[in-house]
């Protein structure tokens, strides 16, 4: 459909398939996908349920192997990495955003967002004084000490959005991030997002069902039946 | 940034993590630390209980005219007449305190087998002709024994103390004469007549029935010893100093050639050859505290295994995120097992506290056990028994608990390492 080069994107996915075994029946969640992505982009993957926008971002962010095909993120290659290298990724190179259940529940919103700086070995201080820059930065000044269960649904995405660009990763990757939100809180956090990827650079890949996160992408990748159907840009 | 500092990062989170994960659900972790608790604490107050129990079996046996280490001359233990006596016992105590120090103790007595006779009856039993003032000192016998006349004067002749079980055998009395045949040390038969001037009690039946006492002057001339006697016993500080001691004494017994000139003129012998039975009966204890360590753990180790299983399915979610976050299966299991060793160390500092509480408290009055005293003294125990804790016995109480808890934790540990994140995070 598209040829693919590696040279200036993030993430390139090349004829990548995912074929999931459900008994006797093989169900393809993704079927000769190409999709290429520029570093600073913001892009939305939507389509319903069962398009495979979750397949394809988990793949990309090395939680699960791809069947057939190449993925390159940051330049290398996942489907050629051993499960520590993967591990590894996604320490050093990845951003998770979870629709829900996104923070370790025993840890305050500031460990949260220090947790992968932690697991990255960066210095106390150093951890600290970042990881109260960003909370500060996605709103949520005077809230290190919370647990997550003392915040709201909304603060809680924000912990997690903080904690997911906190280490400079490549990528961040969000699956429907404001799924669980009332449509408020959930413009506030897409704001955030927003303003994250225009100040600091982070390119965003999330899937949606919400008309209203898709207004905000800069690209829109359709997905329907495991293929991209339509992959829109748009400027603004 | 170094490794290692990396390392100690990281490992500093997960003991962060593990730690308020254990407290998340307080009620199950409690119920589990009390099981902890009352586990280890059973292990070392019965081990202590069933070690106070055995030592004292031990005690009885060693006071009763046996002490820590005995030395014979080399055919006495196999024919124990006045015939095979050690000749020169001063060559062999002035060899004691040079090998042993200043702190040992000793004895040397005559010990020979009598025919007793009494106008009504006859029977064996053993005469043992002892150091009128010294003996007390290391054995049962002394002036506390006796319940009936008195206890025998230094140096007297024609005087003997008897059991108060053979006394009533022979159906005799206090101030009675009984008759005593024996052979002497050139192997003659002889044979003379004692007064009773005292009836002793022991701790067993059977050792009053053994036992008749008189001076060792007594028994000197009277079997032609010439200052010989049939054994030297010695006292040590501990009873399991025994094996050392008399490995030292063999040695250096051999070494100062105090004897015959084929390097064997003696027997030493610690109590653990002298006492079989004794000996016996405290392995048996030993495997008793073993099986009740190994029988607490298995339940303990079960409750253990379950509390973590419950602890990880909660939260198979979480482990996803944790992995999705990058952490390595490896550090999963790493966390997971810290849980499981705050637990138990928690757990096992807790019973020991309490152990050593209870031991403490029972150490000042033992336990009375008159209401089982009869079948008890068959078994050469005595009434009260005091708890006794040992250095290895608390070791091996706390490994059991510890090494072992670590060991079946890993089941759990491995298994929330083995949730993938994608599984994991498509639950709940």
């Amino acid at each position: 459909m598209k040829e693919v080069s590696n040279t200036m994107s993030i993430v390139a996915c090349h004829d990548v398939a995912k074929i999931y075994h459900q008994g006797a029946v093989d169900v393809r969640a993704l079927d000769d996908v190409d999709l290429e992505v520029e570093a600073g982009d913001f892009v939305a993957l939507a389509g319903p349920s069962g398009s495979g926008k979750t397949t394809l971002l988990n793949l990309i962010g090395g939680l699960d192997t791809a069947d057939a095909g190449e993925i390159n993120v940051a330049g290398r290659n996942v489907r050629e990495m051993s499960a520590a290298e993967l591990a590894e990724l996604r320490l050093r190179r990845v951003g998770f955003i979870f629709q829900s259940y996104n923070l370790i529940p025993v840890l305050s919103a500031e460990e949260n967002a220090e947790f992968v700086m932690m697991l990255q070995g960066v210095p106390a201080a150093e951890r600290r004084r970042r990881a109260r820059e960003i909370l500060d930065e996605v709103g949520l000044e005077g809230l290190y000490d919370r647990r997550p269960s003392e915040l709201s649904g909304g603060q809680q995405q924000r912990v997690a959005v903080a904690r997911a660009i906190v280490a400079d990763p490549a990528i961040v990757l969000a699956d429907e991030p404001t799924a669980n939100l009332d449509s408020e809180t959930g413009r506030a956090l897409l704001e955030t997002m927003e303003e994250m990827n225009r100040t600091k650079g982070v390119t965003f890949i999330f899937s949606t069902h919400d008309q209203m996160v898709m207004d905000h992408a800069r690209r829109l990748v359709h997905l329907k039946d495991g293929r991209v159907d339509r992959d829109e840009r748009r400027e603004g | 940034m170094s490794d290692m500092s990396e390392a100690l990062a990281r490992f500093g989170v997960y003991l962060r993590i593990a730690w308020r994960n254990l407290w998340r659900n307080r009620r199950r972790t409690a119920v589990i630390l009390t099981a902890i608790v009352l586990g280890v604490w059973s292990m070392i107050l019965l081990g202590a209980l069933m070690r106070g129990l055995a030592e004292e079996m031990v005690e009885n046996g060693i006071r009763t005219l046996t002490g820590h280490v005995q030395i014979h001359a080399e055919r006495y233990r196999s024919d124990p007449v006045a015939a095979h006596p050690i000749r020169d016992p001063e060559a062999v105590t002035a060899t004691i305190r040079e090998v042993l120090g200043p702190g040992a103790r000793w004895v040397s007595r005559v010990r020979v087998p009598v025919v007793v006779d009494t106008a009504r009856k006859t029977g064996g039993a053993t005469l043992v002709g002892i150091d009128v003032e010294r003996e007390p000192e290391l054995s049962f016998i002394g002036p506390d024994a006796i319940v009936d006349g008195r206890f025998l004067e230094p140096g007297e002749a024609g005087a003997v103390v008897v059991g108060r079980a053979l006394l009533d055998e022979m159906e005799t009395e206090l101030g009675h004469k009984l008759v005593l045949l024996a052979q002497d040390a050139h192997d003659a038969s002889v044979s003379r007549a004692f007064r009773i001037v005292g009836v002793y009690r022991a701790e067993l039946e059977a050792t009053e029935k053994q036992y008749l006492f008189v001076s060792k002057e007594a028994a000197d001339g009277w079997l032609a010893l010439d200052g010989a006697v049939s054994e030297i016993a010695v006292e040590l500080a501990d009873h399991r100093q025994a094996e050392g001691a008399a490995r030292k004494l063999r040695a250096a017994l051999v070494a100062d050639g105090v004897g015959g000139e084929d390097g064997q003129p003696f027997q030493v012998a610690s109590w653990r050859e002298l006492l079989p039975v004794q000996r016996a009966v405290l392995d048996i204890f030993e495997g008793f505290v073993q099986l009740w360590y190994v029988v607490v753990f298995i339940a303990m180790g079960f409750g253990v295994v379950n509390t973590i299983l419950m602890a990880i399915f909660e939260r198979v979610r979480e482990l996803g995120l944790l992995r999705a976050l990058g952490m390595r299966p490896g550090a999963i299991v790493v966390e997971v097992l810290m849980e499981a060793v705050m637990m138990l160390l928690i757990g096992a500092a807790a019973g020991n506290l309490l152990g050593w509480a209870s031991v403490a408290a029972l150490a000042v009055h033992g336990i009375d056990l008159s209401a089982m005293a009869a079948g008890m003294e068959l078994a050469g125990l005595s009434r009260v028994v005091y708890p006794v804790v040992t250095r290895s016995d608390l070791l091996l109480a706390n490994g059991v608990v510890l090494i072992l808890g670590v060991v079946v934790s890993l089941y759990p540990a491995v298994k929330a390492s083995r949730f993938t994140p994608v599984e994991a995070m498509r639950q709940g």
